[in-house]
């Protein structure tokens, strides 16, 4: 059974106005049996913090074209990717790219 | 004029071009490509039209080491008393003479190289004194300035700055790529053009700015957009790029026009209060298609247009921009390759993000790259390089009225509703008095309140009919998109609730009625 995980939950870019326009959220996911890894926390985000439109942030079980994912702020490419376990303390960013100029 | 068909690769095709004609770009911003140009651009580099001795002389490419200084010196006078003046010329004048070539001239087939340099003028020391006794630059990194060329794709917010940082600084020469013109929107931002240079193409009015703050320093505008037929051929021919654009296709055709023609691409983007900087395709590190191998969903990308912006945000990421191509091209080296610089200006925050190295498997740069030559972008992302078509048509004809139909029903007092969707924000910034306001985020959150406001609403219209025929809902936004998406959740609304209504939307919105039916009422 793995402890709770607590995480500092960012977002940036303009992901942020499918989450009432809160960039940071304290978040804390409960026990459950196998670790939390990324691709567990994309889930519990679409059920607990995304109301509307999660095609504008999901896409699959990942997240949609054009957002980067930043665990402890590295590419998270770098970290497994979905496969990520999250570990206590974590701060992932989620960033919409900018195209604008 | 013939030369034959030209062909795909470009204008210098034809054995007879190379003779006798100069190219243009000495006379700074006569070299000019215009959008779908390349008739002229050929006709011009097949003699068709020589440039008189006058011309290339406009003259302020500086090129006071010429290896024919006699000519350029000669030219340049002749520049002067073609001015009517002396040197200080007032800007009016200046434009007023770029208005009268314009279309005129041709392209350059191929800009000549910078020629090589081994020491500095006395003029050069005293310009650059201030960052000449920076050990990190230096002599040695000025010449390297003087040498460099750096196209600059978007003369914009972005564009705006790194230009003007860059030429101050002394590079060579300066690319200057923009389709558009100058509007009074840009304004607040884009600081290279002043409120005179409205409606004149944004490359020269920059140049002609850029000018004016270094004459040394060679500009050549590119009126028009950049396209997957003619990026390579001109990326080929700088040193540097810089990605100052404002939509995606262009991003990725400026990031593979880089990796194919081996390029460093200094990258930045801005919108609302946060900016973002990338250096790819530099010293083996990944290319923008490595980050980002499917472009985003066409419906999620904001343009300046719609989610604004700060022009001190776009100022800050525009300079960041210049001083990482000032290192690559001084010799310094930029340390942003593999990172990613981001800028949260309410927050006063930087973050300097560590990226996946350059992916194997990258369809560009990667081992066994798809992409070998440029490719319909626009199709790839599913949007368009211009913001000048990004009208949605999400509804058939019936469910929509123009303004003038609108007006006639207005005029007729015919009873309605009319629902303004736009965000608060902008209903600060105008509305029609008679509109009744709830923006689309709170139809699309099914907000009670504000679903109770609209039940409100329509019952009083209704007790003005016969209550036989539906109430009609007009609906409005800025530009007749929201609006659309708005019609499309109103006509999911229960009946019994709402009574009998039916839906439609305003084509173009309240820009339309401000430019066909109203002229006193704001654009923003
Ligand atoms: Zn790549």
């Amino acid at each position: 059974m793995a402890a709770p995980v607590s995480l500092q939950v960012e977002f940036g870019g303009g992901a942020e106005l499918l989450f009432d326009g809160v960039k940071k959220h304290q978040v804390t996911l409960p026990c459950q049996p196998e670790p939390w890894d990324i691709r567990n926390l994309l889930k519990w985000i679409k059920q607990n913090m995304l109301k509307e439109r999660p095609e504008l942030f999901l896409q699959g079980e990942s997240v949609r074209p054009g957002i980067l994912v930043l665990i402890n702020e590295a590419d998270w490419e770098l970290m497994g990717e979905l496969d990520y376990k999250l570990q206590d303390q974590d701060n992932v960013l989620f960033i919409s790219t900018l195209h604008g100029g | 004029r013939g030369c034959g068909p030209r062909s795909a690769g470009g204008s210098a095709s034809c054995a007879g071009c190379a003779s006798g004609w100069r190219p243009s770009w000495r006379g700074g911003d006569t070299a000019e490509q215009e959008e779908d140009g390349e008739r002229e651009r050929d006709e011009a580099a097949c003699g068709a039209r020589q440039p008189s001795a006058a011309e290339p002389a406009r003259g302020d490419a500086g090129d006071a080491e010429d290896e024919d200084g006699a000519r350029g010196l000669r030219e340049r006078l002749a520049a002067e008393l073609a001015r009517g003046d002396s040197g200080d010329a007032d800007e009016e004048d200046e434009d007023d003479d770029e208005e009268e070539e314009e279309g005129s001239l041709g392209f350059p087939a191929e800009l000549p190289p910078l020629p090589a340099r081994s020491a500095l003028s006395a003029a050069e020391i005293l310009r650059y004194s201030r960052q000449l006794v920076l050990p990190e630059l230096g002599v040695r990194g000025q010449l390297r300035l003087a040498r460099s060329s750096v196209l600059v794709v978007g003369c914009g917010g972005l564009g705006c700055p790194l230009a003007q940082y860059l030429a101050a600084a002394g590079v060579g020469r300066l690319g200057l790529v923009d389709h558009d013109v100058v509007e009074t929107s840009n304004l607040q931002r884009q600081v290279l053009h002043g409120e005179a240079r409205r409606g004149r193409p944004k490359a020269r009015s920059a140049a002609a700015a850029l000018r004016r703050l270094n004459s040394a320093v060679q500009y050549v505008p590119y009126r028009g957009a950049l396209r997957p037929r003619s990026a390579l051929r001109l990326v080929r021919q700088y040193d540097i790029v810089a990605d100052c654009s404002d939509n995606v296709p262009t991003r990725y055709l400026v990031s593979d026009a880089c990796v194919l023609a081996g390029k460093p691409l200094v990258s930045g983007s801005a919108l609302r209060l946060e900016g973002q900087l990338a250096v790819y395709n530099y010293r083996g590190g990944p290319c923008y298609r490595c980050l980002f191998p499917r472009p985003p969903p066409p419906d999620t990308v904001t343009n300046c247009a719609d989610g604004g912006v700060l022009g001190a945000v776009t100022g800050i990421i525009g300079c960041l921009q210049a001083l990482e191509v000032l290192k690559i091209a001084s010799g310094m080296g930029s340390s942003l390759s593999g990172y990613m610089l981001m800028f949260d200006a309410l927050e006063g925050r930087f973050r300097n993000i560590k990226l996946r190295p350059r992916k194997a498997d990258c369809a560009v740069c990667g081992d066994s790259p798809s992409v070998t030559c440029l490719q319909d972008y626009e199709a790839f992302c599913g949007s368009c390089a211009t913001d000048k078509c990004r009208a949605l048509q999400l509804l058939p004809g019936a469910d929509r009225v123009s303004v003038q139909q609108y007006k006639a029903l207005l005029d007729a007092r015919v009873p309605h509703v009319l629902l303004d969707v736009r965000p608060p924000v902008e209903a600060e910034i105008c509305r029609l008095p008679h509109a009744l306001h709830i923006p689309l985020r709170s139809l699309q959150d099914r907000d009670q309140e504000s679903l109770q406001r609209l039940q409100n609403r329509i019952g009083e219209e209704k007790q003005r009919t016969d209550d036989q025929t539906p109430l009609p809902v007009y609906v409005v936004c800025k530009l007749g998109n929201d609006s659309q998406k708005a019609v499309k959740i109103l006509q999911e609304l229960p009946a019994e609730e709402f009574g009998s209504v039916v839906a439609k939307d305003i084509k173009g919105g309240l820009m339309a009625w401000a430019t066909k039916i109203d002229s006193t009422f704001p654009q923003y």
